[in-house]
């Protein structure tokens, strides 16, 4: 009888079986995109998968962890399990997680099924394809939690539509369709490398046990789920680079500018994730803060200084970044409050004990600049005046956020970054954004700008009303404060008719 | 300062705890950190699963590539065998 094979000859055996010469073609009419990015290959073979991971492995695991999940979260429907969420404050949370980034899952299905076309190397299209796999799980998963959330709490009812359409939502959404547009050396760069090593940590792992700690057996569970796949995820991303870096120095000017764009336009985009964490998990886990010293200061620290070896640097701007985490999450919460009749969720004030954890946290920062402006706030919606800001924001060219973000030395100044292009003007919430505008500027001056679009009268019109309705987002139903929401009526109904079913 | 930290995350649950506990005797160097729903190990240099050191905890054969159904997250380069599973620092 023939020996087993080990792990790594049935690696070598399934990819090799599956990189068949071609005849009929030349391999450069096979694989068009590969050479356009300047990168250059020399030998595929030298590709290596430490995972090295076979297809009847991967769907058995798979469906183990499926078989996981889809328990919980029956177990969770079954039971009721909303009603176990510390407040339905948190649940505005998971809004913001589920139409922002379950749309932007699929984006990563179709990116990676693109490049693990694009990429003429056996080991590579196999990872990629194992991605592509992945990536449409994780959509589908978060969906059913969708549905569950829908029946019982408002904003979650047209997340598809909402996506294409609101302003806030353009930020994830143009992110990942920045990177399907580039070519399948920078997709994978940024997705792998940049988001899932470098920056996904910060959405899951400080966000998911943020949901375990506020009740959410539903989320943890989806969400680890999903991380546990990222774990490949990020591996691959890894081998990416090095194997990019090892194949040629040329490569090595190219990946450190896209390692430079993708973790500031990542970083830009956790600047949601920041917010969650500060403001709307009603029990924290971390500020974003200590998660940013955590997972970025220190592990990425390490990660690039493994990669010092092969000619990289720490990205450009990451001093930036860290001289942010003091202001970050209140300068984002404080727009989406601005805002807040405009967004599918609902903003609201911390009370007194949330603004002494805030204190604590940010010592430096949050008594001086921000705790004055929250008690301005407050005092003018207890005197019935809640404040909603009538005008629409300047939007960041390159981000699409809107321009909030202040000068470090001078927290009440507000970044304002220009340049000119073909007698056009465009404006920049950071050095960051604007470099990445000015090296490729032909594709971001076709950027879809949500504010730009309402003033150009391609949103159903020119007041807030038409602007909703073009939304789907339902007025006084989905938007607005919390205080006066009917998720609250709601929810206050629900406990206090399950508190009394208990004392009976 | 030099800065080679490596670190495993794993769902906290009960099958991950044989895994934990192995890893933890396995590497004295490493510090256990518990979450909510999850257990954060951080270690200067290397952090090893050994196959043989969690069917010991657990009765039954495992194979090192199980870790993926509670693995959450990872920092470091990724080294697998047969025999264990492991994250470490390139220096």
């Amino acid at each position: 009888m023939a020996k087993p094979m080990n792990m790594r000859d049935k690696y070598n055996r399934m990819t090799r079986d599956l990189g068949w010469e071609p005849s009929y073609q030349p391999k450069s009419k096979i694989y068009p995109q590969i050479e356009f990015e300047g990168i250059k290959i020399e030998n595929w073979e030298q590709w290596e998968d430490p995972f090295r991971l076979t297809m009847d492995a991967y769907w058995k695991y798979q469906a183990e962890k499926e078989r996981k999940l889809y328990a919980v979260i029956d177990s969770f429907a079954q039971n009721n399990g909303q009603l176990n969420v510390t407040d339905a404050r948190y649940v505005n949370a998971l809004k913001l997680f589920l139409t922002g980034i379950s749309p932007a899952e699929y984006s990563a299905h179709r990116g990676f099924s693109m490049v693990g076309r694009a990429f003429p190397g056996v080991g590579a299209q196999v990872a990629c394809q194992m991605q592509a796999v992945d990536e449409l799980r994780h959509v589908q998963t978060q969906v059913h939690t969708i549905s569950h959330y829908n029946k019982y709490f408002n904003g979650f009812q047209d997340f598809r539509h909402m996506h294409d359409r609101v302003w806030y939502l353009s930020v994830p959404k143009s992110f990942f369709e920045d990177a399907q547009t580039a070519g399948p050396f920078e997709f994978i760069t940024a997705i792998s490398f940049s988001f899932e090593y470098v920056l996904t940590n910060l959405l899951f792992m400080p966000f998911m046990s943020g949901a375990a700690f506020n009740g959410d057996m539903a989320t943890v569970t989806f969400g680890f789920s999903a991380q546990s796949d990222e774990a490949r995820h990020m591996t691959l991303g890894l081998e990416v680079i090095k194997f990019m870096l090892q194949q040629h120095p040329d490569n090595v000017p190219i990946v450190q500018r896209w390692i430079d764009k993708w973790f500031w336009r990542g970083y830009r985009l956790l600047s949601l994730v920041a917010m969650m964490m500060d403001y709307m998990l009603p029990k924290r886990v971390m500020s974003w803060k200590e998660a940013w010293e955590m997972y970025f200061e220190q592990n990425g620290g390490a990660l690039f200084e493994d990669l010092a070896r092969y000619g990289i640097r720490m990205p450009k701007y990451w001093e930036v970044s860290v001289q942010e985490k003091d202001h970050l999450s209140h300068q984002t919460w404080a727009t989406f409050y601005n805002y807040g009749h405009a967004a599918a969720f609902h903003t609201w004030m911390p009370d007194a004990e949330e603004m002494a954890w805030l204190a604590a946290k940010y010592p430096d920062s949050f008594d001086r600049w921000y705790r004055p402006r929250y008690e301005h706030w407050i005092a003018q919606e207890k005197a019935g005046h809640r404040f909603y800001n009538p005008s629409l924001p300047m939007l960041c060219q390159t981000c699409q956020i809107p321009m909030l973000y202040t000068d470090m030395d001078d927290p009440t100044q507000v970044v304002y970054r220009s340049t000119e292009y073909q007698g056009e003007k465009y404006h920049f919430c950071s050095d960051g954004c604007k470099d990445i505008f000015e090296h490729e500027p032909e594709k971001y001056v076709q950027a879809w700008l949500p504010v730009h679009q309402i003033y150009q009268g391609h949103c159903g019109g020119a007041t807030v009303p038409e602007v909703l309705n073009w939304y789907h987002l339902r007025d006084g139903q989905d938007n607005r404060d919390y205080l006066y929401s009917e998720d609250r009526q709601n929810w206050l109904r629900w406990k206090e008719a399950s508190s009394q079913l208990e004392t009976t | 300062m030099a800065n080679n930290m490596v670190y495993l995350a794993l769902q906290n649950n009960e099958d991950a705890r044989p895994i934990i506990e192995a890893i933890a005797e396995d590497n004295p160097h490493a510090t256990i950190n518990h979450y909510p729903a999850m257990v954060k190990i951080d270690a200067p240099g290397r952090l090893t699963v050994k196959r043989a050191s969690v069917e010991e905890k657990l009765g039954r054969d495992w194979d090192p590539q199980e870790i993926q159904i509670n693995l959450i997250s990872i920092s470091g380069n990724v080294v697998e065998s047969e025999e264990e599973f492991a994250v470490e620092r390139l220096s």
